[in-house]
């Protein structure tokens, strides 16, 4: 691995809205990370050294090469660094699904930001408040005014807040792809920036690297994964398992399918689809064995939360986005 | 123009305030023939829908659906031949799957039921054609505007970048 200039590259990392999973992916990479630090300096990565938020704005502007932004934007302190962090750096980089579409967090959106307060601090068999102790934004104490930040009304993507170059999809994205977008970056053999392209992803779907064999025969019942043992080399949606194949970009190796679950749906959309839930919608349509309305009815009613399985990772870049 | 078409309609005039803009996915052989019988008939239904015509109520992709509430529809109205009826035998069979899962779908997302109908109807039901749109406007217009993109801009949804066309590395 080798540079273009003689200088050390500079590369950040953050953490906003998602489960720190992202983080660990990177270290997934395993000893190729000493490759990685041998040509480039880490000036920013809260969950492994320690930099302050203060450093990074006293940076000169584009003075971080490569900028990792994992996590959606939730609140007001996150949508502050991803500004700061698109000042200070040449190339933002939105890594992982959060950052991308939203990913599990922004499932929130479907409810309002009441709701998530009542269940996260009210009515919650595990909380106890009997006060009814909700976060202020603005909180007066004898010592002076505390301030956190504003926790917004939906999750947004890092693309809706700023400009990104590059995306790389997956939750978490898998280390070997992770691997080629850093070659790829690092040698500079990458397409345009400014254009927000997936990277470390192809624009096919999940189905795509699935060996499961389509026997084209129509579902007569929906199943849930702990209710059956699928057979192994049959489609797995075929067997009546909604697997988000069809809707998914791939990019994983469909390393789900491989252990016989059905695919989640954590690379986000697919490149010929643009929003995922939809075309999982319409995917279903063609594939149940029904002739009367009574028994797509009755079909339909087995399964259990559509909304949050055919958008579970990508609510956040869905035409709809979020609840009304 | 469309000002004098719309109080040409005497159920449109009352309210001056709100007019609902409600988007109509029609197939070609049945419901938009049954559509343009309620035309050539005469019959007068509010001239609030804008039907888009498509060979098959089964070729309504959801993701126009979503489209056209994300863009600012109050309302739509899919209708495709009476099951048994289709042309092509089996493409409302996808439309009896589709359009109530997403119905399901988009009533989680807090749109109202009555702004998302799904109607069967034949070439020869102008007058039922009629009914369901004069239903529909009403009961869009007492729901009020959605306003699905003044929504997300006051959420700070839309950086306004151009996320197509995905590339490949």
């Amino acid at each position: 691995m080798s540079t273009n200039g003689s200088e050390k590259k500079k590369v950040a990392m953050y953490w906003a809205a998602s489960c720190g999973g992202c983080d660990i992916s990177l270290l997934e990479i395993g000893p190729r990370i000493l490759d990685l630090t041998a040509v480039a300096d880490v000036v920013f990565w809260p969950v492994a050294v320690d930099f302050k938020y203060a450093d990074v704005a006293a940076y000169p502007d584009e003075y971080i090469d490569y900028c990792f932004y994992n996590g959606g934007v939730r609140n007001s302190e996150q949508e502050e660094v991803a500004r700061l962090l698109r000042k200070k750096s040449k190339t933002l980089v939105a890594y992982g699904t959060c950052a991308c579409d939203g990913g599990i967090p922004a499932l929130a959106n479907l409810k309002s930001k009441q709701g998530i307060f009542e269940a996260a601090y009210l009515d919650n068999p595990s909380t106890v408040n009997p006060a009814k102790v909700l976060p202020q934004e603005i909180t007066e104490t004898p010592v002076g005014q505390l301030e956190i930040p504003k926790f917004y009304d939906q999750v947004l993507r890092l693309i809706d807040v700023v400009e990104v170059d590059y995306l790389i999809p997956g939750c978490p994205p898998q280390a070997d792809r992770v691997w080629e977008a850093i070659l790829a970056l690092v040698g500079g053999v990458v397409p345009p920036r400014n254009k927000a392209v997936k990277v470390a992803c192809t624009d096919k779907s999940v189905c795509d690297e699935c060996k499961r064999e389509k026997r084209k025969v129509k579902i007569k019942e929906f199943k849930r994964p702990h209710q059956v043992r699928p057979e192994p080399e049959w489609c797995l949606l075929e067997q009546g398992l909604i697997c988000m194949g069809p809707a998914t970009r791939s990019g994983c190796g469909a390393l789900c399918t491989n252990a016989d679950l059905p695919c989640r749906g954590c690379y986000g959309p697919s490149g010929t689809v643009e929003d995922q839930g939809t075309a999982m919608v319409s995917a279903i349509g063609s594939i149940l064995d029904v002739t009367t309305e009574e028994q797509a009815r009755a079909m339909l009613n087995q399964i259990a939360d559509p909304t949050g399985t055919f958008y579970r990772f990508s609510l956040g870049s869905s035409y709809l986005k979020a609840r009304k | 123009m469309a000002d004098q078409v719309m109080t040409a309609d005497v159920s449109t005039r009352a309210s001056a305030t709100f007019e609902p803009r409600i988007i109509g996915f029609l197939c070609y052989w049945c419901s938009y023939t049954g559509a343009d019988m309620a035309g050539t008939a005469r019959m007068k239904y509010p001239p609030n829908i804008d039907i888009v015509r498509l060979m098959c109520s089964g070729r309504i992709d959801p993701e126009l659906v979503a489209t056209a509430f994300a863009k600012g529809a109050d309302g739509v109205l899919v209708c495709g031949c009476h099951i048994g009826d289709c042309h092509y035998m089996v493409g409302n069979h996808k439309t009896m799957v589709r359009i109530p899962l997403l119905q399901r779908v988009l009533r989680e997302m807090g749109i109202e039921p009555q702004r998302f109908r799904l109607e069967w109807v034949s070439a020869a039901e102008g007058a039922r054609f009629q009914k369901i749109v004069r239903e529909m406007t009403e009961q869009v217009r007492q729901l009020g505007p959605l306003n699905w993109p003044g929504l997300m801009r006051s959420r700070g949804v839309g950086h306004g970048m151009d996320l197509k066309p995905w590339g490949e590395v």
